[in-house]
C-alpha cells in the first residue's frame, strides 16, 4: 500500500497541473475566441440594440409591471427578474405561501381584465425568474385589457400575438410560446405607428 | 398528456437506442487502448503527458494500485479546487469582484465537484468569478467524470479477464477518455450551443434599460464550454443558480432535447461496451432492457401527475398542468422527462425545479436516486453499479436452484457477494441516518422552506441527492451553512468512494478467477428471465428500505394535497 501511494504522488501531481492547463484554460479559452468570431450576437448574450441602447435580451424575460403592457410570468429572481439571481420560487404543492401569492395574483389578473380561468402560467413562477416566454393563452387573455389601455383595436392587437406564437420545433419539442419582450416591442410599434 | 409530449418521449428513446452501438464501440476501443481516428491530433497530447508525469501506461495495476492511484489523484483535484475557491478574491478573471467562499462552502463545492455530485450551495452567478468556474469547476466536470468510465473499465476487465492479477491502468483509462472521447464532443457540442444562444465570453455582465426604464443586469460568462461538458459527464452543475432552466444555459427545446440526449448517452454506449468486453453483446442489451424498463415507468408516473397538476390551485380558478417552477418554452411533458432522466442517470441538472412538483411527480426523482442511480446513472458509475445488483441477482438465482451462481463465465462466491451488498448497503444507511440527525437538530430544521411533510422531503433529497452524488435539489433548502455544508459534504464523499472501494476489491477477486464454462444448468445472464429478476432485485433491494421515509415525506405530502391541507 505504501508504494502504491508513493508511486502515485508525481503523476497524480503533474497530471493535475496539466489537465488544469488544458481543460481550465485552454479549452474555454479557445471555445470564447472561437465562439466570439463565429457567433458574436448569440455569445455575447443575444442582446437587442435599438437606437444605440441596449434594451435586454431576446432570452431573458423582463418584470413589465405597466398595464400597457402584456404581464409576464411571476418571478423569484431576487425582487423579480434579477439577472444575477436567477431562482425559482421552491413552493411545494401544499404550501401556503403558493397559494397566498397565487390568490393575489389572480385578484390582479381579475381586476384588471375579469374572466375565470386564469391561464396557469400566468400566476406560476418560473424555475428561474427569468423565463422569457408566456404561453398564448396567457397573452390571448390579455388581449382585451391592453388594447384598451391603449386604445388600440382589439383585433389588431390579437393579431399581433397570434403572429408572434413560436410553434415548437419538429411540431413537438417544447410547447407553443409568446416571447413577452418581442410582442411588447411590437407593441410599442404599433402604438407609435397609430398616435402618428 | 399530449400526443406530442409522448412522441417527445419515443424521440428521446429512439435517438438513444441508434446511438447506444456506435458510442459504445467507441468506448470498446479506448477500454482496449486500441487507436481512434483522433489519435493522429491528440495521440502526441496523450504521450506528452505520460512523459511528463512519468506514466507507464501499459503497466498492468493490481486493484489495490489502481484504487489509491486513482484516490490520490482525486485528492490532488480537491486541493487544487480549495484553493481557488478560497483565494479567487485575489485571483484573475474576476470581473464582478467576488469575494472568497468561505471554509465550509469551498469545502462542500471541492468535494460536490470532485466526486461528480455537483451539489451547489451557492448561486453560480452571484458567487462564482469566471476563473472559478473554467480552473476551478469545469475541469472536474471532465475529470471526474473520465474517473468514474475509468471505474467501469476497470470493472469490466473483472469479468472479462482470465486468471489476472491485474485490472488496467487508471492513468492510462483516465486520460484517454478524457482526450478522445469528452474533450473532442464538447468542442463540438459547445459550438452548437453557442450558436444556439448559450453566451461564451470574458465579460461578468452586461447592463440593459428595460422597454420600461428599470435598469436590469445580466450575468455572463464563459457558459457554454462548461454546459457541454455538464451534461456529457452527467455532472450537471449549472453555472447559474437555475441550472439548465436559465435561458443561457438553456435557451431552446431544442438544446433542452439535446442535453437530455447528451445525459444518457454515455451511459447507453456503456452497456453495449459491457456485452463486447465479455463477449455476448446480448449482456449489454438486457441489462438495458431492465434499464429502460424501470426508466419509463418513472417517466409516466411522473408525466401523469404534472400534467394533471395541483388540485389545490384548480380550486382558485387556475386549471391546468402544474407550471410553478417550470419554463414554457418546455412546457410539462420536456420537464417532467428532464427530471426523471437528470436523476436516472446521477446528472443532477435541472430544467424546472423539483421542490415545487406535485408531491408524487417530486417523489420520482428522488426515488431515483435512491436506487442508487443504477438506472443508466452517471457516466461509468451507472453501469458499475448496476453489476453489483447484478451479481446480487446471481446469488438470489443460485440460491433458488442450490446451484454456485456463475456471471459471465465467473463464479460469484461469497467474497464477492459480501463486497456487493457492503457497497449496496452504505447508500441507505448514510441517506436514512444524516437525514435523521438533520431531522432532529436545530441546525437541521433551519434549513427547510417548505414546512410539513414537505420541508422533511426537503432534506431528505438534500441528502439522498448527495450521497448519490447525484447533485439536484428540492433548492428550497438553505444549505449554505457550516451544518449541511459540512454533513453534505462527508455525505457525497463517502457515497462516492465507499462505493468505488468494494466495487474494485470485486473487480481484482473476479480478474484473477478462471472462466467457468457455462453449463445446461447456468442461469443465463441475457434475455427476459434476466432482465424481469434485474429489475426484481433493483426495486427490492434498492427501493424498499427507502418506502418508510418516502412515507412521512412525499406520500403524506400527496395527501395533504389532495385533502387541500396547507402548511
Amino acid at each position: 500500500m505504501g508504494k502504491d501511494f508513493l508511486t502515485s504522488l508525481r503523476p497524480a501531481i503533474v497530471l493535475t497541473i496539466l489537465f488544469a492547463l488544458l481543460l481550465g484554460i485552454v479549452y474555454p479559452l479557445t471555445m470564447t475566441g472561437i465562439g466570439q468570431a463565429l457567433f458574436p450576437h448569440q455569445a455575447n448574450g443575444s442582446l437587442i440594440e435599438e437606437q444605440g441602447k441596449l434594451v435586454g435580451s431576446s432570452l431573458i424575460g423582463q418584470g413589465f409591471a405597466d398595464p400597457r403592457y402584456f404581464s409576464p410570468r411571476p418571478s423569484a429572481a431576487g425582487k423579480g427578474y434579477d439577472g444575477l439571481a436567477s431562482s425559482g420560487s421552491n413552493f411545494g404543492s401544499t404550501s401556503q405561501a403558493l397559494v397566498d401569492r397565487t390568490k393575489a395574483d389572480v385578484a390582479k389578473f381579475q381586476q384588471m381584465s375579469p374572466g375565470l380561468p386564469v391561464p396557469s402560467d400566468l400566476v406560476t413562477a418560473s424555475a428561474s425568474g427569468l423565463d422569457p416566454d408566456i404561453s398564448p393563452e396567457a397573452a390571448f387573455y390579455q388581449v382585451a385589457r391592453v388594447a384598451a389601455v391603449r386604445g388600440l383595436p382589439a383585433a389588431r392587437v390579437r393579431a399581433l400575438v397570434q403572429d408572434t406564437i413560436r410553434t415548437p420545433f419538429l411540431g413537438f419539442l417544447g410547447d407553443p410560446s409568446v416571447n413577452i419582450l418581442d410582442l411588447n416591442r411590437r407593441l410599442d410599434r404599433i402604438s407609435a405607428t397609430t398616435a402618428q | 398528456m399530449t400526443f406530442q409530449g409522448w412522441l417527445l418521449i419515443a424521440a428521446f428513446v429512439g435517438i438513444l437506442l441508434a446511438l447506444t452501438k456506435p458510442v459504445g464501440l467507441w468506448l470498446f476501443a479506448l477500454y482496449e487502448g486500441r487507436p481512434t481516428p483522433l489519435h493522429a491530433i491528440l495521440g502526441p497530447v496523450e504521450r506528452g503527458f505520460y512523459k511528463l508525469s512519468a506514466i507507464d501506461p501499459n503497466e498492468d495495476q493490481s486493484w489495490r494500485r489502481y484504487a489509491v492511484h486513482m484516490l490520490i489523484f482525486n485528492a490532488a483535484l480537491l486541493l487544487l479546487t480549495y484553493a481557488i475557491l478560497r483565494l479567487q478574491a485575489g485571483l484573475p478573471l474576476n470581473p464582478l469582484g467576488y469575494a472568497g467562499l468561505s471554509e465550509h462552502l469551498s469545502f462542500n463545492t471541492a468535494v460536490s465537484f470532485t466526486t461528480n455530485t455537483n451539489w451547489q450551495s451557492y448561486g453560480g452567478e452571484s458567487t462564482m468569478s469566471n476563473l472559478s468556474q473554467m480552473l476551478g469547476l469545469t475541469i472536474h466536470n471532465f475529470l471526474s467524470a473520465a474517473t468514474g468510465i475509468a471505474l467501469a473499465f476497470a470493472f469490466f476487465r473483472g469479468f472479462a479477464r482470465r486468471s489476472a492479477a491485474g485490472i488496467g491502468n487508471f492513468w492510462a483509462d483516465m486520460t484517454r477518455v478524457t482526450l478522445y472521447l469528452l474533450l473532442p464532443f464538447c468542442i463540438v457540442y459547445t459550438l452548437f450551443l453557442i450558436a444556439s444562444g448559450v453566451p461564451q465570453t470574458l465579460a461578468g455582465s452586461v447592463d440593459v434599460t428595460t422597454l420600461e426604464g428599470v435598469k436590469q443586469t445580466l450575468a455572463l460568462g464563459p457558459v457554454a464550454s462548461q454546459e457541454a461538458i455538464k451534461m456529457l459527464g452527467t455532472n450537471g452543475g449549472g453555472f447559474f443558480n437555475a441550472n439548465s432552466a436559465h435561458p443561457f444555459e438553456n435557451p431552446t427545446a431544442l438544446t433542452n432535447f439535446v442535453q437530455m440526449v447528451s445525459i444518457f448517452l454515455i451511459g447507453f454506449g456503456l452497456t453495449w461496451t459491457f456485452g463486447k468486453a465479455v463477449g455476448n453483446t446480448r449482456q449489454g442489451w438486457a441489462i438495458l432492457a431492465a434499464m429502460l424498463t424501470i426508466f419509463l415507468i418513472g417517466v409516466t408516473i411522473v408525466y401523469a401527475q404534472e400534467a394533471a397538476g395541483n388540485p389545490i390551485l384548480h380550486g382558485l380558478g387556475v386549471p391546468g398542468g402544474n407550471m410553478e417552477g417550470k419554463e414554457v418554452r418546455f412546457g410539462i411533458a420536456a420537464s417532467a422527462l428532464f427530471s426523471v432522466v437528470t436523476t436516472a442517470a446521477s446528472c443532477g441538472a435541472v430544467n424546472a425545479m423539483h421542490d415545487s412538483f406535485t408531491a408524487l411527480g417530486g417523489m420520482i426523482p428522488l426515488f431515483n436516486i435512491q436506487l442508487g442511480e443504477v438506472v443508466v446513472g452517471g457516466v461509468g458509475a451507472g453501469i458499475y453499479g448496476f453489476l453489483l445488483f447484478a451479481i446480487l441477482a446471481v446469488f438470489v438465482a443460485g440460491l433458488t436452484v442450490g446451484r454456485t451462481p456463475e456471471n459471465v463465465g465467473k463464479k460469484i462466491e461469497s467474497r464477492e457477494v459480501k463486497l456487493a451488498v457492503l457497497a449496496i448497503a452504505v447508500l441507505p444507511l448514510i441517506i436514512l441516518g444524516f437525514t435523521a440527525i438533520a431531522s432532529v437538530m436545530d441546525a437541521g430544521l433551519a434549513g427547510p422552506l417548505n414546512k410539513g411533510p414537505h420541508g422533511f422531503s426537503e432534506i431528505l433529497y438534500a441528502f439522498t441527492s448527495a450521497v448519490g452524488n447525484n447533485g439536484s435539489a428540492f433548492a428550497g433548502l438553505t444549505a449554505n451553512t457550516p451544518f449541511y455544508n459540512g454533513l453534505l459534504g462527508i455525505a457525497m464523499w463517502l457515497g462516492r468512494f465507499f462505493v468505488i472501494i468494494p466495487m474494485l476489491a470485486i473487480a481484482g477477486s473476479l480478474a484473477a478467477k478462471k472462466y467457468t464454462p457455462a453449463t445446461a444448468g447456468s442461469f443465463p445472464t441475457t434475455g427476459p428471465l434476466w432482465t424481469g429478476l434485474l429489475i426484481g432485485i433493483v426495486l427490492i433491494v434498492g427501493g424498499l428500505t427507502f418506502l418508510p421515509s418516502l412515507a412521512l415525506g412525499p406520500i403524506a405530502d400527496h395527501l395533504a394535497m389532495i385533502r387541500g391541507q396547507l402548511f
